[in-house]
């Protein structure tokens, strides 16, 4: 029985070293400690949190790229389908302008070739045309004599006449 | 401000009324020990009774006659005579009268001229006896070990990678923080954690040093168990909300109900820490006995005779270290279901309160 029987001195002793205790541990332990493993775990938190955000950031900036990649690359087709474009047409262009140019110098040879053609027969016709009259005068003026001179006298004549 | 007052005097109150009753009882039983004189060989329920009971000396052991003990300073007020300080070994061992007082079995008595027991004279013992001692020591500890680990985390900052002494500690901590405080107290737990803190490691620590052989039984103690159980009340006193009171002077029953369920719910408020006293007493009184109780076999046996006693040796050895084992393990568990009732009982005093910061 004496067990259940709470001595008084106890009681007193433990009532004043649990308050000392509470109060002693609550200033210089359990806050420091408490704050500290607060700290700590608000630190991991963030630190988690914050690494996650890296994470999305580079796979959108790993996203970016890979658009940007791709962006050059069909840039990069286009300028050269463009550069091989410009290419061909300027060949085609110089060809159709040497054509015509050389069209253009063969027209005007042949016409040349033409005017020359015709000056020289006007020539000819304006010569032929003068000898001509010349002979014709001539003829007229020996109009005399026989039939057989003047027959030879047509034939010297027309053999002065060189036809060159 | 007035229910803040109002919450203070029911407080009071009823920790009087809790506390006065064992006190009283202690004074109507103080007759009893007279025929308790017998002088037999060998006593094994005295012998475990000394074993877990309080005293005013670390009995180590006796040769023959001569006792091996350390002697504690014993403070005695009475109103009739004043305040009297001295050393329990000017008692000699019980046989010898000093400034008014003997010590009779182990009880310290005022006695008149003639060396009778002077029922006349009132005393208050307030003697530092082995539990006081013991707990004294086992809370320098506490204190000197807690702080050295508030110091590590105030130098090292909250970055560093706990060590030594501090990673025993800490992950305890984090328990009692994540497994007791939180899930019972939800976001008021951080203004509890100081309180159920101290009381764990006030409880373990006391717990881990009444192991140690021959020191004292500071946790099985029933006033050292009362006292932690008051407080315990009165902190699930104080946490208490309208909404609690309401529950237990009015509950939501039919009228005819009330009648039953309000001194049911009303009794139910002094169970609790009632209960977190008998049981943190006796699991640890129990451990104790039991450990006692294997080693007195040994002696039982070997009083029937010789070969009987050293023959039972080796078991009542095996089953000692056993229990011994399981008393280290209670010696958390009780430490944790201490504290983690509390941490229930003061949850549920603010359940209002908490529904109320939700909606």
């Amino acid at each position: 029985m004496e067990l259940l029987l709470p001595g008084l001195g106890l009681l007193f002793w433990t009532l004043i070293a649990f308050l000392a205790v509470f109060f002693i541990l609550k200033a210089f332990a359990w806050q420091p400690i408490l704050s500290s493993l607060k700290e700590r775990e608000t630190g991991i938190a963030d630190a988690i949190a914050s690494a996650d955000k890296v994470k999305a950031e580079m796979a959108a900036l790993k996203n970016e790229n890979e658009t940007l990649m791709a962006q050059a690359r069909e840039e990069r087709a286009q300028m050269i389908k463009e550069a091989k474009d410009t290419a061909d047409r300027m060949v085609a262009e110089a060809k159709d302008k040497a054509k015509s140019e050389y069209d253009r110098i063969l027209a005007d040879a042949q016409q040349a070739i033409t005017q020359q053609k015709n000056a020289a027969l006007t020539d000819v016709k304006n010569q032929v045309g003068a000898l001509v009259i010349e002979v014709a005068e001539k003829v007229l003026s020996r109009e005399l004599a026989n039939k057989t001179e003047q027959e030879n006298y047509i034939k010297s004549l027309a053999d002065t006449v060189k036809l060159n | 401000m007035v229910s803040r007052s109002i919450k203070s005097l029911l407080v009071l109150a009823f920790s009087v009324f809790l506390l006065s009753a064992p006190v009283v009882a202690q004074h109507t039983e103080e007759a009893a020990p007279a025929a308790h004189a017998e002088a037999s060989a060998f006593d094994p329920a005295k012998l475990i009774m000394e074993h877990i009971m309080d005293a005013h000396e670390f009995h180590f052991f006796s040769l023959g006659e001569k006792h091996i003990s350390l002697p504690l300073p014993v403070i005695l007020y009475s109103p009739q005579r004043g305040l009297s300080v001295f050393s329990y070994g000017k008692f000699h061992h019980g046989h010898e009268v000093y400034e008014g007082y003997k010590s009779e079995e182990g009880h310290i008595v005022p006695v008149n001229a003639a060396g009778e027991h002077d029922a006349s004279i009132t005393v208050y013992d307030f003697s530092l006896t082995r539990n006081v001692v013991q707990m004294l020591i086992a809370l320098t500890i506490l204190v000197v070990l807690m702080v050295g680990v508030a110091n590590k985390y105030k130098k090292n900052g909250a970055k560093v990678a706990p060590s030594g002494f501090q990673n025993a500690v800490e992950p305890v901590i984090t328990f009692v923080r994540d497994e007791v405080g939180k899930p019972n107290l939800g976001h008021a737990y951080e203004k509890y954690m100081p309180y159920l803190l101290t009381v764990f490691f006030f409880i373990l620590i006391n717990n881990l040093l009444g192991l140690i052989p021959g020191s004292a039984n500071v946790t099985g103690n029933i006033a050292f168990t009362i006292v932690l159980g008051v407080i315990s009340f009165l902190v699930i006193l104080f946490s208490t909300n309208k909404h609690f009171w309401a529950h237990i002077f009015n509950p939501p029953v039919p009228g005819f109900v009330k009648p039953i369920l309000v001194p049911v719910e009303f009794l139910g408020i002094f169970t609790k820490p009632f209960a977190l006293i008998v049981r943190l007493f006796a699991n640890m009184v129990a451990g104790h006995i039991v450990i006692t109780c294997f080693v007195m076999l040994i002696f039982i046996f070997g009083a029937m005779s010789k070969v009987a006693g050293w023959g039972f040796a080796p078991v009542s050895l095996a089953f000692t270290i056993f229990i011994y084992l399981i008393e280290i393990l209670v010696a958390f568990i009780q430490a944790f279901i201490f504290t983690n009732l509390t941490a229930v009982f003061i949850g549920q005093s603010r359940e209002g309160a908490h529904d109320e910061a939700h909606h």
